[in-house]
């Protein structure tokens, strides 16, 4: 996962109009596009993983912003979604897009 | 009338269940499956009696894990052997309301009665959060009362209104429609719940500024490791320093009625039955009690102020290096307490193979039984003596056993990653964060009351029975008249210890350890009692507070120290293998459990001793 977040680090100008919060640094702010389950190389099938993400609150629309990462890899982190924190691995967030 | 409780993870659906029921509760399992059944009374003010159940936390109503699963098929009316509920109660946060409001809106397809209480609303004012309550019950066609579960009182909206529910008692009408959800349905749910949030309340721009403050340093990568130390370092600190006095108070307490009955009574069987075997057997695990609360109490804060999902952030990724998910980390804390509960709390790992993992490694953190052996050898042989000034000895050892623990736990861990359950691959890690919450005392005191209870009745049935087989075997038979050895070496336990005595000779265990280690396969710290009264008969004397004299004389300190590495292992405990049957539901990773632990308990006091020996400590 430091890969990915390496990177991200190196494209140009910044982070790109949309992104995947798996790829997003601390501090980072934004709006939901879409889910892209298929794009995140989890182990739950992707109806799955969107089911989950759904039901803690990563749809379409919502505000989310990175607070926290964890020691190794930065991972895992803390997105705020709306009023509530949620703890999840860049593995998972790679399926949400962000912009 | 019977009410079922459904709510997401932290909605404060336990306190309100608390809040309403107080004492007048049942834990039980459902049947066939493992997961606690908390089901508690009331009486409405109107005189109605009502059943309410506490469902385990779920977002939704398809069943993931068998937490999940039995909330779904008790809403349903589908459990094995439970009544359908007649009215179903959903708790919701008042702080967060999106994800219950599109639970709620699921649950309205079962067609029960529903109702939505908005907990915590004391919390949500104070934050800026105003709800149209009656135009919420509108939208959502439900009756919707809030509540304050933490104060007295809070909860009286909620008895009126179940008053009234009950007061209808129009059977139900509606038709059950619920199917799961695909996720399209899912998210057009949760649009709808949006939508209504957005006409009947209004979110303050001001999140919750003392979580994020207090965040800031628990979750900071650095900070929040040296947070996690601290905590833990305080636990231990409290189990063994604070607990010491009201521990010594308890045991010279079992002193005293010992003596008492050793004066009273005429000397003989009966004498002694009462005093080697009951009072200074019981008395000698009772006294454990003190630092059992405490473990409890830590960990019940944690949990309530909203600690422990904080840690298993933290612990994610560097548990994950030894093949362990970040959940994990909660039961295995708990398994210092006890490997039951801890085991118990594996339900929340959804995925099968880490949960496995984590089932085959939590008896290896150090529980509270093991603490009495530990300390009767550490204070028996371990010179009370200070280290660099600053650590003591005996502190030291402790620690170092713990360590141990600890260190053969990720060792196993990662054996079982690389040759055991090979083809997989991370299961997810996902959890709330919810906001901190001031613990809430009432409900603490209800946790450690149950637990001390289950430890009480433990200590009155299975250890008592224990005491009463081990001083039996110790007694009879009697002695031939006239005999010229101690009493105990004509008993039936010494035939018994003497027949496994040469199997453990190489680990430099005599006959009275291998009398000792069989009951400890009901409880561990039977051992200790047993030790106690093998040597109490033996010597004729007053057992308990003696004991560490008289081993200190008995054995040898390299028998004392493969001992203490058997006991880091310590295969034998019979309610922790019968609960991984029960969790697994198989016997082959229970008899893989005992006989992994026994194996390194072997060779772990194979090298101990040896080793020990060849230093001269023999």
């Amino acid at each position: 996962m430091t890969e990915l977040h390496d990177i991200a680090q190196q494209l140009p100008s910044g982070l790109p109009s949309e992104l995947p919060l798996g790829l997003a640094p601390r501090g980072y702010v934004g709006t939901i596009h879409r889910l892209a389950a298929g794009e995140a190389a989890s182990a739950l099938p992707h109806d799955e993983l969107e089911s989950r993400l759904i039901e803690l609150g990563f749809v379409e629309g919502a505000r989310v912003e990175i607070l926290h990462e964890g020691i190794l890899g930065r991972d895992p982190i803390a997105v705020r979604v709306d009023n509530v924190t949620i703890a999840i691995r860049r593995r998972e967030a790679m399926a949400i897009i962000v912009g | 009338m019977h009410m079922a409780l459904v709510g997401t993870p932290n909605s404060g659906k336990t306190s309100l269940f608390n809040a309403l029921t107080g004492s007048k509760q049942k834990v039980a399992n459902y049947p066939g499956v493992t997961v606690e059944r908390k089901e508690g009374f009331f009486v409405t003010p109107n005189g109605r009696q009502v059943s309410v159940v506490d469902l385990p936390g779920t977002y939704s109503l398809r069943g993931r894990s068998p937490d999940e699963e039995i909330t779904r098929d008790f809403v349903l009316g589908r459990a094995k052997g439970e009544v359908t509920p007649d009215f179903v109660l959903c708790v919701a946060d008042s702080t967060n309301l999106r994800l219950t409001i599109r639970l709620l809106l699921e649950l309205k397809a079962t067609g029960r009665p529903l109702g939505l209480v908005l907990n915590m609303f004391d919390i949500a004012k104070r934050r800026g959060v105003t709800v149209d309550v009656p135009k919420l019950s509108a939208s959502l066609g439900v009756p919707v009362v809030t509540s304050i579960a933490v104060r007295k009182g809070g909860t009286a909206e909620l008895l009126r209104l179940t008053d009234e529910i009950a007061a209808q008692a129009q059977p139900q009408t509606k038709q059950n429609q619920w199917r799961p959800l695909s996720a399209s349905e899912l998210r057009a749910t949760q649009r709808e719940a949006d939508r209504i949030i957005a006409a009947c309340v209004s979110l303050p721009a001001r999140p919750d500024t003392w979580s994020a403050k207090i965040d800031a340093v628990v979750l900071h990568p650095v900070a929040g490791l040296v947070v996690l130390l601290a905590i833990l370092f305080v636990m231990f600190q409290a189990v063994f320093a604070w607990a010491q006095p009201l521990m010594e108070a308890l045991s010279s307490a079992f002193d005293s009625l010992g003596q008492f009955v050793h004066d009273t009574l005429p000397a003989g069987l009966l004498q002694s039955f009462l005093q080697n075997g009951v009072i200074s057997g019981v008395g000698s695990v009772i006294v454990f009690l003190p630092q059992i609360i405490i473990i409890f109490l830590v960990i019940l804060l944690l949990e309530d102020f909203g600690y422990m999902a904080r840690a298993a952030f933290l612990m994610d990724r560097i548990m994950g290096g030894a093949g362990l998910h970040g959940r994990a980390f909660i039961p295995l804390l708990s398994s210092f307490a006890c490997a039951i509960p801890g085991i118990m709390a594996t339900r929340v790992i959804d995925n099968r193979r880490d949960r496995l993992t984590t089932i085959l490694i939590a008896p290896l953190m150090t529980c509270s039984a093991r603490i009495p052996v530990y300390t009767l050898i550490i204070s028996a042989f371990i010179p009370e003596k200070e280290v660099g000034g600053l650590f003591n000895l005996r502190g030291l050892v402790m620690f170092g056993l713990y360590a141990a623990g600890i260190l053969s736990a990720l060792g196993v861990s990662f054996v079982i990653k690389f040759f055991m359950l090979r083809d997989y691959q991370p299961a997810p890690f996902m959890l709330e964060l919810p906001d901190y919450k001031l613990p809430r005392l009432n409900s603490i005191a209800i946790g450690i009351y149950t637990r001390a209870k289950m430890f009480l009745q433990r200590a009155g049935t299975t250890i008592f029975a224990m005491m009463v087989l081990i001083w039996f075997l110790a007694s009879f038979p009697q002695p031939p008249a006239g005999a010229a050895d101690p009493a105990i070496n004509y008993s039936l336990a010494a035939i018994i210890g003497k027949a496994v005595a040469p199997l453990l000779a190489p680990v430099g265990f005599n006959w009275q350890i291998a009398v000792a280690l069989i009951p400890g396969m009901a409880a561990r710290e039977v051992a200790v009692a047993a030790l106690g009264t093998v040597y109490a008969i033996e010597g004729g004397k007053e057992a308990a507070e003696q004991i560490g004299q008289v081993l200190a004389t008995k054995w040898s300190l390299a028998t004392a120290l493969s001992l203490l590495a058997w006991y880091i292992f310590a295969p034998q405990c019979a309610s922790t293998l019968a609960v991984i049957k029960r969790e697994t539901g198989s016997w082959k990773w229970m008899a893989l459990t005992f006989a992994y632990m026994l194996a390194l308990a072997y060779a772990a006091s194979l090298a101990t001793y040896n080793v020990a020996m060849a230093l001269g400590a023999g």
